[in-house]
């Protein structure tokens, strides 16, 4: 196993776990994204779906480690690969010109960071039941967790949407590098499709943000409304 | 024209280097880059002043030796143009110009704006060659080869190894380079066979010269005098990753 080691630890080898995990990531986002969406389709379809996922028991909390373990990877390789280009240029440049790059590409450990935190306070809220805890608790007619009343009433709060749409916007900005720059460090390229390439990041991320940000602001707009009766 | 330089003066590795200002007056947009430089050695030479240290040799854009960054861009602001190539009709009469070395811990300071880009020397040795005898010059077409992978050989065999691609790069990463030299050679019957370890040997050599790891800005592509496309750095991750897992043991 020497040379998996040799080969994980080489400059190359730490991209790739960088943009594997990365691909996790984004499916995961696509999974949860789907997840959300069933919100539109009132109460009952969104608590079914909710206790539904409860309902895989063991399985849901190996994904659950997988999706922690793939995030931790992520995190860890990436910081390595921005310390070791740190390194690499000990004197720093009195002008250097970005000729090509963009503003994400040169902030995705600072995104990648923010949306970390963001990640963890919305656990907090919505999986762990501690920053809402009177939210968590309710329970709807058919005596299964509310989790369609707990995320209609976080997100009326001005400053959970509000938090949650600008991290959305981080993650666009995080993905829309991130998608084209892994499929380049998997050798995914080729003249003839590059430009398709290269677009598929502000594209998946423009998707992915819209799915996600039209949920606290349908909320807000009481196109997701709270049922009667609750609180 | 008279321009403004500020010019990057640095005795040697271990001590600091400073910037210092001076003016060109007498500027014809006629003269290279270097040509310039050469008129500011003469007089900082009438003068009695230490002349600025710079690379350089053919000064035609073959060797690779001539380098620095000019105002923030290695090789200066025109494309695929090394700084021997640059003229100066590039610029502005009145504009103040900052000249710096390549600046990289795989390039170590020598003096002003030279750097010891023996790293890339090291990289090659570790696996930019073949090791078939193939005998005297074959007849030409001798060995038949597609016309698109001669092509794209050739163009990864532009590279003259300036190392410009380390110089703009944020990460100050050399896989630009190293993923030109490793295509240039797989691309061709006679280098392909030992296509999988070279691309092994050459990424640890590259490694432990202590170049940054690539983040796919592509700044490297942008400057790159031969424009070298970043896919060959896709072609090399590819290959890296095929390596690992199904080449024998190295
Ligand atoms: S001096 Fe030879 S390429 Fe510029």
């Amino acid at each position: 196993m020497n040379w998996l080691t040799r080969s994980l630890s080489s400059s190359i080898g730490n991209k790739l776990l960088v943009a594997i995990t990365g691909i996790g990531l984004v499916g995961f986002l696509v999974g949860h994204l789907a997840g959300n969406l069933q919100v539109y389709l009132g109460q009952d379809a969104f608590n079914a779906y909710a206790t539904g996922l409860r309902e895989l028991g063991p399985l849901l909390n190996i994904l659950r480690a997988g999706i922690v373990l793939v995030a931790i990877v992520h995190v860890v390789t990436a910081i390595k690969a921005a310390r070791s280009s740190k390194n690499a240029r000990p004197v720093a440049y009195a002008k250097h010109t970005r000729v090509v790059s963009s503003g994400n590409s040169h902030s995705m450990v600072r995104t990648g960071l923010l949306i970390l935190a963001f990640v963890l306070f919305h656990l907090a809220h919505f999986t762990w039941g501690l920053t809402h805890p009177e939210h968590y608790k309710l329970v709807d007619g058919e005596g299964r967790h509310d989790a369609y009343s707990m995320l209609v009433l976080g997100f009326q709060s001005w400053p959970v949407a509000v938090s949650y749409v600008v991290a959305m916007f981080l993650l666009g900005m995080h993905i829309s590098h991130g998608i084209p720059s892994l499929l380049q460090t998997l050798g995914i390229s080729h003249p003839k499709y590059r430009p398709l390439l290269e677009k598929s990041g502000p594209v998946i991320a423009v998707l992915l943000v819209a799915g996600f940000v039209s949920i606290p602001v349908s909320v807000l707009l009481g196109i997701v409304p709270l049922p009667e009766g609750v609180l | 024209m008279k321009l403004t330089l500020r010019v990057w003066r640095q005795r040697n590795a271990s001590e600091q280097g400073r910037f210092e200002t001076y003016e060109a007056t007498d500027v014809s947009p006629d003269m290279s880059f270097l040509e310039m430089l050469d008129v500011l050695n003469r007089d900082l030479v009438e003068r009695s002043e230490e002349p600025v240290a710079f690379d350089h040799d053919c000064r035609e854009g073959i060797c690779g030796t001539c380098s620095l960054v000019i105002n923030g861009v290695a090789h200066g602001p025109r494309k695929a143009t090394t700084t021997c190539q640059l003229h100066m009709r590039s610029f502005k009469d009145g504009d103040t110009v900052t000249i710096e070395p390549f600046r990289a811990t795989g390039f170590p300071a020598v003096r002003d704006l030279v750097v010891d880009r023996s790293a890339f020397d090291r990289i090659l040795q570790s696996g930019g060659f073949i090791s078939v005898n193939t005998g005297g010059a074959p007849d030409a077409n001798a060995l038949p080869i597609g016309k698109a992978e001669a092509d794209t050989a050739f163009d990864a065999a532009a590279c003259i190894g300036c190392g410009a691609c380390v110089a703009a790069c944020p990460n100050a990463a050399a896989m630009l380079f190293v993923s030109a030299k490793i295509a240039h050679l797989s691309h061709l019957p006679q280098g392909a066979v030992e296509h999988e370890q070279r691309v092994v040997r050459m990424v640890h050599a590259m490694d432990g010269e202590g170049f940054g790891t690539c983040r796919n800005y592509y700044e490297c592509e942008a400057v790159c005098p031969k424009e070298i496309p970043v896919s060959f750095i896709a072609d090399m991750n590819r290959g890296y990753l095929k390596a690992a897992l199904t080449a024998a043991s190295d």
